[in-house]
């Protein structure tokens, strides 16, 4: 049986005292120290956590009415600011951090009555995509202790599927939280770019950065997104959210139409894997899907142009990161330069400082051209693609990852093996358009996601798809 | 420095560019919410984490000050782009919190423009290349003997229009001239506080000589922060660089700073540690993208610039160099025109040339605190008019008034000084001074009229300055029957 309720039914029975916030933060932290093994957690906030049920619990009592997420425990990827809480983004050099504001994202949930019980381990600043990239450990898979959850929200992934909480929050910039998701076998979902704001979480890539919830259910990530959806006067680039809840879904696939993306089935793609996919695709046709096989020629270029673009953002965005206000300063720098020098040699992983070279390179004055221009040419036509096929069908699909979970340290020495992990997610970040992914059946043991993308802004249309698809799969 | 014959300077031209930072008087900063009014506060109180570049803080921009930049469009001359972009500028330094600093590179908001700058009175138009909006760093100070810097970010993030010049000017004169009209420019179009002793305005000079048709190598000095450090820096340089050339050296393109104290420029970097800034489109912000309507609405809104007050004061007929002296003066400037448009010229032109003040290098001569009216000046310039006070009387009144806000018309009773135009009573003194003063008045009779100066002064020093000098001297000639 499940640890956790639906997070709707969590919440009214806490509104209706049946259950106790504070029950549910203690399960949590029980939960949390019982599978530490798995390593999924980088800090959890006791006391804090314990001191907000209480006052949740004191406030039902009163009579008052705590939100849609009363008492409900959480975890936030360790690249959301909590207040008062360490951030560190899994990284040396923002170790120590205590944030002193806390995202919008915290904040809506807070308002709505949800409890944040822990941080969850990541690849430092969200590079990579098994979390071996954490400069402090690496988080086990649910399934099989030496294989990777995926990353870069590993941690976040992990902990749903090990019910720590009913859900966690995690970020994706390039299907960071769609592949730990299938690694693990959790619903994570990512909204249109702009639909969350990203105010007071550790910036990777300003301009894919997206934020989302991962689940056990499309209903429970639902509701998380129509609590953290719209737009936020601190992040100039959130958009409007929907008028209509995006709970209120119309879970129905007959007469969908639903391209099967041509590129992402093809050479490469694991025969677990596909077969799954292909599975899924046989039941959603016999629930009166119209299926069609579509081809998107840029995607090839899509994981090229996303290894220019995201470290070009990622260098710029890690500037800030000096050594002089805030974390890790080096002690044995005798002058400025070096203090910048030192503190960023220590204080940053091997992958921060690949990104941070390669984006320093192709933004550099005589390569700037060759290089962030021309990817942001090919960024273009990628989206014109996109566009043109969602003029013809409702949604695309095909797989997360071309893979299941591998090995613990079977791709750490091989940065190129590795980028390869996220050839059929970063497409999607490239767009800015929504995408998800669910459960979709088992190879050899590990979790397969199935991954499927709307058009931008069809968040609601997206997760209604999610849902009846859920209900196909299961 | 050795001298150069002006024979030798006179074979070089002199070209100079200027880029002068001019901080929008928001109440925010740019891309925060943190307020931008950093002068007299405690350093780093003016901060918060947007400004201080924590982890996740993301720049919102103040469409304030995108209004102001229109405005200071207008104010250059030319329409702002309807459409404008940020972008990234990196570089490494304790006072710019995130690592690059928030500008716009290649599509800035103001594009072209011109300003007509004046020197000894021949008019010259200097081209504008373009403005655009950036964010200032903090500021740092380096204590003398210390192995700190210290740093403080209340300047970090406050809204700059960076206005780029052509290089159209060929001497000090003209650079000078130049960051005074952009000076009043800016305090007109109310963009700025325009004080240049808080850095408001802060100007960098580009200079170059050359012998030929083809541009020398040049230097920037940078941070200058008066029109006499401009006018100065720009002669320091051109002399600099021309022994140089006729050294037999070559000039290094650098940036240079100005040392006040020394009145010299000195090499602060070449060329050679010249960053590469590695611009790009900030992804956190959108575009900025001006609609028709709106850049109307802010051009029907624009308060009067300089060149509309210098058509009204001449028209007063106040001398060009005059008008130039009261232009900067906004306060008093306005004040005239305020008169001149309720009472007509001639009351404007005696309160101008009351309120005139010497004007000086730093800026903006500090306008005394006005405590009168418009309609008292214009009654006190009435009461000059109409022979009631004398204009050196007026000035005594004058000063009272400015102090007390108080009726001119009192002030002068209350001070006995409202002139006597009773012809009974100046008859009576007249012919008592000509009585005491036969000879002058023998003087006058035999046409030496300079001797009637003498004679209204008498009457003038026996009524206690109160007879109106007028009729006394027309007195003086009844009596004397000439």
């Amino acid at each position: 049986m499940s640890a956790w309720l639906p997070i709707a039914t969590i919440a009214q029975k806490v509104q209706a005292g049946e259950l106790k916030a504070s029950e549910l933060v203690e399960q949590a932290l029980q939960a949390i120290a019982s599978k530490a093994q798995f390593q999924a957690i980088i800090v959890s906030l006791d006391d804090a956590a314990h001191e907000r049920a209480k006052d949740i619990d004191a406030r039902i009592a009163r009579g008052e009415n705590v939100g849609r997420l009363a008492g409900v425990p959480f975890i936030a990827k360790d690249n959301f600011l909590v207040f008062g809480a360490e951030t560190t983004a899994a990284s040396n050099i923002l170790k120590g951090f205590t944030a002193p504001y806390q995202s919008t994202v915290i904040n809506k949930l807070e308002a709505e009555g949800a409890i944040c019980v822990a941080k969850a381990n990541l690849d430092a600043f969200a590079h990579g995509s098994s979390t071996e990239n954490s400069d402090f450990f690496t988080t086990k898979n649910p399934h099989d202790e030496t294989r990777v959850p995926g990353g870069s929200s590993g941690g976040s992934a992990a902990a749903v599927v090990l019910e720590l909480t009913p859900f966690a929050l995690g970020s994706d910039t390039g299907g960071s939280i769609r592949l730990p998701a299938s690694f693990c076998g959790a619903v994570g979902y990512k909204p249109t770019y702009g639909l969350v704001s990203r105010s007071g979480v550790v910036a990777m890539a300003s301009s894919t950065d997206t934020i989302g919830p991962l689940a056990r259910t499309v209903d429970d990530a639902a509701l998380v997104l129509d609590v953290i959806a719209g737009k936020d006067a601190l992040d100039s680039t959130t958009i409007d959210r929907d008028a209509v809840s995006y709970t209120d879904l119309l879970g129905d696939v007959k007469g969908k139409k639903i391209g099967v993306i041509k590129e992402y089935m093809g050479e490469g793609l694991d025969q677990g894997v596909k077969a799954c996919i292909e599975a899924a695709i046989e039941k959603l046709k016999a629930a009166g899907a119209e299926i069609t096989e579509v081809s998107l020629p840029s995607l090839s270029a899509a994981l090229a142009v996303y290894y220019i673009i995201c470290p070009a953002e990622v260098s710029s965005n890690l500037a800030r990161y000096d050594g002089q206000r805030f974390g890790f300063t080096s002690s044995d720098a005798e002058s400025l330069d070096e203090s910048y020098s030192k503190s960023r040699a220590v204080g940053f992983g091997k992958e921060a400082k690949r990104r941070i070279m390669i984006g320093t390179y192709v933004l550099s004055s005589g390569y700037y051209d060759a290089y962030y221009k021309k990817a942001q040419t090919v960024r273009t036509k990628i989206i014109n693609e996109f566009e043109a096929i969602f003029a013809k069908v409702d949604f695309l699909l095909g797989p997360v990852a071309p893979m299941t979970a591998f090995k613990i340290g079977e791709n750490v020495d091989d940065p190129l093996q590795m980028y390869l992990t996220d050839i059929m997610t970063v497409a999607v970040n490239m767009v800015g358009i929504p995408a998800v992914s669910i459960p979709a059946g088992v190879s050899d043991g590990l979790p397969v996601g199935l991954q499927l993308m709307a058009a931008q802004k069809a968040d609601r249309a997206l997760l209604g798809l999610a849902k009846a698809s859920e209900e196909l799969l299961v | 420095m050795t001298m150069i014959s002006p024979e030798v300077r006179k074979q070089y031209t002199v070209t100079i560019g200027i880029e002068c930072h001019t901080q929008f008087k928001t109440k925010t900063k740019l891309f925060s919410g943190a307020n931008n009014d950093a002068r007299e506060a405690a350093p780093n109180t003016l901060v918060n984490h947007i400004d201080f570049g924590l982890p996740g803080g993301l720049p919102v921009l103040n469409q304030e000050a995108v209004r102001l930049a229109v405005k200071a469009a207008f104010a250059l001359g030319t329409t702002p782009q309807k459409f404008s972009k940020f972008d990234r500028k990196h570089y490494f330094y304790p006072d710019l919190p995130m690592g690059y600093q928030i500008t716009q590179f290649d599509e800035p908001i103001i594009l072209g423009g011109e300003v007509t700058i004046r020197v000894d009175g021949e008019e010259k138009v200097v081209h504008i290349t373009r403005a655009h909006m950036e964010a200032d760093a903090g500021k740092s100070t380096h204590p003398a003997g210390k192995d700190y810097s210290l740093v403080d970010l209340n300047r970090a993030g406050t809204p700059l229009l960076e206005i780029v010049s052509e290089p159209d000017m060929h001497s000090a004169a003209e650079a000078k001239a130049y960051a005074k009209e952009l000076w009043l420019r800016m305090s007109y179009a109310d963009v700025s506080y325009a004080n240049l002793y808080y850095g408001n305005m802060r100007f960098d000079v580009n200079v170059s000589v050359s012998k030929t048709d083809e541009l020398g190598t040049r230097t920037e000095t940078k941070n200058l922060n008066s029109f006499r450090s401009v006018e100065k820096a720009v002669d320091y340089e051109v002399i600099r660089q021309i022994e140089q050339l006729e050294a037999g050296k070559p000039i290094v393109q650098e940036t240079r700073g100005w040392d006040d104290a020394k009145q010299r420029t000195f090499s602060q970097r070449t060329k050679e540690d010249a960053h590469d800034y590695r611009y790009f489109p900030d992804p956190d912000l959108p575009p900025v993208t001006l609609t028709d309507e709106y850049i109307a609405e802010i051009k029907a809104a624009m308060p009067e610039l300089p060149d509309d007050y210098r058509k009204k004061l001449q028209a007063c007929g106040i001398d060009a160099n005059t008008v130039e002296d009261i232009l900067a003066v906004p306060a008093t400037t306005k004040l005239v025109a305020r008169v001149l448009e309720k009472s007509g010229p001639e009351h404007a032109r005696r309160v101008a040339f009351w309120l005139l003040q010497p004007v000086s290098d730093e800026g903006e001569a500090e306008a005394a605190e006005v405590q009168a009216s418009d309609e008292q000046f214009i009654a006190l310039s009435e009461l000059v008019a109409a022979n009631k006070l004398s204009s050196t009387a007026a000035k005594e009144v004058l000063t009272e008034l400015l102090k007390t806000g108080k009726d001119p018309e009192a002030i002068a009773a209350e001070k006995n000084l409202l002139q006597v135009s009773d012809e009974g009573e100046i008859a009576k003194i007249v012919s008592e001074v000509l009585a005491e003063n036969a000879k002058a008045a023998e003087d006058v009779k035999n046409g030496q009229m300079k001797a009637i100066g003498f004679l209204v002064g008498q009457v003038m020093k026996r009524s206690g300055g109160k007879a109106n000098p007028a009729l006394a001297q027309e007195l003086i000639k009844k009596q004397l029957s000439i």
